[in-house]
């Protein structure tokens, strides 16, 4: 059985579908239809989305549709994204040590290194190559399992499990089940690292954090850091050099000007707004946001790429134009839910895009840009593959 | 002008270290630290992006 995609995923390649666009000209927030098959209300513009995010006394995380535990653990444990304060304030203070600016910067010469490798096999390989299979999808994969402490040589069965768990068009079953084998191998993982704590994050929370978390949070807790770490960042390799390709004259400055690479990003993330499945708020009472009232209980779907092409909020946002002076976007989400790994995803990505196009200078498409195949009903945006030659 | 930084507010997401590398640094936890109270005139621009980006509204600006 397949679901159908919420027309707010949709995607016209890298932008939102023009019906998604549109509906940031219209008052309100209009009815739409979830991935649960439920009513909620999408939020499109960008200022309310930020006012929404920026809100977590007013709208709410918790109690939100769930896919069937099949397993019948509480898949909710230790799932940041899927708490409210102080429950997320406790969960979130034990990570972020983890990922200040600074420990982030002692990990890039390891960072550089897995590049290196990955660009050294492609070159040795030769042309033509699945840019996503060979570099943007294991590049961070191993940056991850090295940070958390996850044998790198399962990686092929937690990229399927990760990729068929953020899959809307599977059954929710089906997800629901993916996601239960998910808690299992982790929880394998935890039980190893409870034995016999390691030098990684997973050794780390259970010295540090042993008594103070459950199985079950420690077990959530490692899986999303496990898909976030490395979907997010893979799409954004695949899909921004596909960006650049198209628009050789910023790939040039990229690839040359390091001054202009940390801009260039955060102009791919807003312009590419990976995460675009919608990002769900409950209303714990009356309230108005932007003017527009909403009713207690009321669920919004805030979408991401539709707010950081806003025309309220930047300039010309249908165009990527890695000039642009950093306008602040919502690629990362707003709030005290910000993306964790933020700094992190902004390190892999600032080694990796300029390592990749000087170790080919005439990287190019290997197929008609009309061919590349999208991913149409992840959670995540991405490219099902990239084929290119040099 | 003077900054003001709530660290119970806080989410250590690091943006402001980003944003402007002398005038705001994180503790071991990841919370802000402010390096600079009252920046330079030549700092003013990058502190209102780090204040603009912060993303849990810990940061503000007073004007003196």
């Amino acid at each position: 059985m397949t679901t159908t995609i919420p027309r707010h995923m949709q995607r016209d390649r890298f932008a939102p579908v023009p019906e998604t666009q549109a509906a940031r000209d219209e008052d309100g927030f209009p009815a739409i239809r979830t991935a649960f098959g439920t009513t909620a209300r999408l939020v499109t513009r960008y200022a309310d989305v930020r006012e929404v995010l920026g809100d977590a006394e007013r709208f709410s995380n918790a109690g939100l549709p769930r896919l069937p535990t099949p397993d019948g653990e509480n898949a909710r444990a230790g799932n940041l994204l899927a708490t409210d304060p102080p429950e997320h304030t406790r969960l979130r203070r034990l990570l972020t040590g983890e990922f200040t600016v600074k420990r982030i910067r002692r990990l890039e010469p390891r960072i550089t290194e897995i590049v290196d490798e990955h660009l050294d096999a492609m070159e040795q390989a030769g042309p033509p190559a699945d840019l996503v299979s060979a570099f943007a999808l294991p590049v961070p994969s191993l940056v991850i399992c090295e940070l958390l402490g996850v044998p790198y040589a399962d990686r092929h069965e937690f990229q399927d499990r990760a990729t068929r768990q953020i899959d809307l068009s599977r059954s929710l079953e089906e997800r629901g089940r993916v996601a239960a084998e998910s808690r299992a191998y982790m929880g394998e993982l935890v039980d190893r690292a409870f034995a016999a704590p390691g030098d990684d994050m997973l050794g780390m929370l259970v010295r540090e954090h042993g008594d103070d978390l459950t199985r079950a949070e420690l077990i959530g807790i490692a899986s999303l850091l496990l898909i976030a770490g490395h979907e997010t960042t893979a799409n954004m390799l695949g899909l921004g050099t596909l960006a650049l390709l198209r628009a050789p004259d910023q790939l040039v400055r990229v690839r040359d000007e390091p001054g202009a690479v940390a801009p260039a990003i955060e102009e791919l993330l807003r312009f590419l707004s990976v995460v675009h499945s919608g990002i769900p708020r409950t209303a714990r009472h009356d309230t108005t946001v932007g003017g527009t009232p909403v009713a207690a209980g009321d669920l919004l779907v805030l979408s991401l790429p539709s707010a950081n092409r806003d025309p309220a909020a930047v300039e010309r946002p249908d165009e990527l134009d890695v000039t642009r002076a950093i306008a602040p976007h919502v690629a990362f989400g707003h709030g005290v839910h910000h993306c964790l790994g933020a700094p992190l995803a902004r390190a892999e990505m600032a080694v990796a895009f300029p390592a990749l196009l000087r170790r080919f200078p005439d990287l190019a498409l290997g197929i008609p840009f009309e061919d590349v195949e999208f991913r149409s009903a992840t959670v995540v945006h991405g490219l099902r593959a990239l084929p290119v030659t040099w | 002008m003077r900054i003001q930084a709530d660290r119970d507010v806080c989410i250590g997401a690091g943006n402001c270290v980003l944003a402007a590398e002398d005038v705001f640094d994180q503790d071991d936890d990841a919370l802000v630290v402010v390096l600079q109270e009252h920046p330079a005139p030549g700092q003013e621009a990058e502190v209102r992006n780090a204040v603009a980006q912060c993303p849990s509204g810990a940061l503000a600006l007073v004007e003196d």
